[in-house]
């Protein structure tokens, strides 16, 4: 484990102030409880996400490239929880390296409004945080309240493995299963784990995102799942959200989906209302039955 | 039954398409595809497009423009990075979805009030504006722009996230709009600048 008392920058992202509130309501809780320090990047604007790539490059990496320059003002990493933002700042930073003549455009941008990109920060993500700096040996210390006997399928999605794979394994991750594991939960074997949830098709093109999503809902089902809990505010909107649709269209799954840092957080003894656990669509008592 | 040509003849081709396409961030190694259908056998989407990925590769670096950016191909792709990461010539699928989504929306080709596209540009619109997106409001300038219809089949989701807190119909934004606004105008300066060279 790192000295204490550790310190990160913490990008939210547009979801996690919006539809994916309890993800940053838990992961503030879990952190807290850690002991480590999340300050929120000053002034930070929307990711681009994915679709800003669609509509402009060199802008989509600026967007990227203002949040960086703000955030290499101080010297700590920057812990972005949301995948998209996760990957948009990766990627931009990994384009602005390797394509000099974009890096141009968009430094004589950012400079324009006083702004300056030097690509020094690290952007991560919680889960590599927590088992790479933290510990699981010391978060096995906190845990106060283990999920003994319940059984959870981990689902990472696409975008924190794909298409870099920094901090776990590409086809097969398990970060997040390690950390489950530690929280005295059992995981079910989920060969769906990084599959597509369907994006944002589930809104636009519902005849067809409303199936990706199912596919990932009666998978976890069928393994004997009692819920399925994700890293990725988009994943989490797609899955939980669309239940009473995708019951219409296929067949009734009743799944709950919860976020990595819930489970954690209620392993930790932390209450149900602080970590969100109010704010699933499909209700959450499953997981919380027998506490 | 009509007798059609299904395959094309080399004058049909586009030149400067396959050139544009060749030389876009991804596209560098187009050439080097060796048509295996990784690419679509991976692809999650592709039993629901009008070209599987690696038809659509081979159509846009043969020049075939108007095929590859009137398709619902480019639209259909989710960003899931799983073509990528299998390519055996380390061809970047994704990268070049997001040229050909980018072109399409310059020449206004895509589809008619085909959401995807629509959503892009109303997603660039609000980031412009405020800085920051709203979900709640641009899922509904999104359906009053395409499908009035389907945003009332969207109501039971709408009440969920009300129920549980996770709407917001207040614009979230930044402090300093002008200083985000003078990076994206500095870019539409130097683009102009680049074209009025060329």
């Amino acid at each position: 484990m790192k000295s204490f008392p550790m310190k990160y920058l913490y990008f939210p992202g547009c979801s996690l102030k919006g539809t994916g509130k309890a993800y940053e309501e838990s992961l503030l809780a879990v952190f807290r409880a850690l002991g480590i320090e999340l300050r929120e990047i000053e002034d930070w604007n929307c990711c681009g996400a994915t679709a800003y790539m669609s509509v402009d490059e060199a802008k989509s990496y600026a967007l990227a490239g203002r949040n960086l320059a703000i955030a290499e003002r101080e010297d700590l990493d920057v812990i972005a929880p949301c995948s998209a933002c996760y990957l948009g700042l990766n990627k931009a930073q990994k384009g602005l390296e390797e394509h000099p003549e974009i890096r141009a455009k968009v430094t004589k941008a950012l400079a324009a409004a006083g702004l300056e990109y030097q690509g020094k920060v690290k952007v991560r993500h919680p889960l590599d945080v927590l088992i790479n700096d933290v510990g699981l040996d010391e978060i096995a210390k906190r845990i106060k309240a283990p999920l003994k006997g319940k059984k959870f399928a981990p689902y990472y999605g696409c975008q924190i493995v794909r298409p870099f794979a920094s901090f776990d394994d590409q086809y097969n991750p398990e970060t997040m299963d390690r950390l489950l594991a530690t929280a005295g939960a059992e995981c079910v074997t989920y060969p769906l784990k990084t599959r597509c949830c369907g994006g944002s098709l589930t809104g636009t093109v519902p005849e067809v995102g409303l199936r990706l999503a199912y596919i990932i809902l009666k998978e976890a089902k069928k393994r004997g799942a009692e819920a399925i809990v994700t890293v990725c505010p988009l994943c989490q909107f797609n899955l939980d959200g669309y239940q009473d649709q995708i019951a219409r269209k296929f067949e009734a799954v009743d799944m709950p989906v919860v976020y990595f840092t819930q489970i954690l957080g209620l392993a930790m003894g932390l209450s149900a209302d602080e970590l969100g656990l109010k704010r699933s669509i499909i209700s959450a008592d499953a997981v919380l039955a027998g506490r | 039954m009509a007798i059609m040509q299904t395959m094309k003849y080399e004058a049909e081709r586009d030149g400067d398409f396959a050139r544009w396409a060749t030389s876009q961030t991804g596209g560098e190694n187009l050439r080097h595809c060796i048509q295996c259908g990784v690419c679509s056998a991976t692809c999650p989407l592709s039993l629901y497009m009008d070209y599987t990925p690696r038809r659509l590769i081979n159509l846009a670096r043969e020049g075939f423009k108007k095929e590859v950016l009137s398709s619902f191909t480019i639209w259909l792709c989710a960003s899931c990075y799983a073509c990528r990461v299998e390519c055996p010539k380390k061809i970047q699928v994704t990268d070049i979805m997001y040229a050909l989504k980018r072109r399409a929306i310059q020449e206004g080709v895509y589809p008619k009030r085909f959401p995807i596209p629509v959503l892009a540009k109303e997603f660039g619109r609000m980031i412009f504006m405020w800085g920051r997106v709203n979900e709640t409001l641009l899922v509904i300038d999104l359906f009053l722009r395409t499908n009035w219809f389907k945003f009332l089949s969207m109501t039971g989701l709408g009440l969920n996230l009300m129920r549980t807190g996770r709407m917001s119909f207040l614009p979230e934004h930044i402090q300093r709009k002008d200083e985000l606004r003078k990076v994206l105008n500095a870019l539409d300066a130097q683009e102009k600048k680049e074209a009025a060279r060329l």
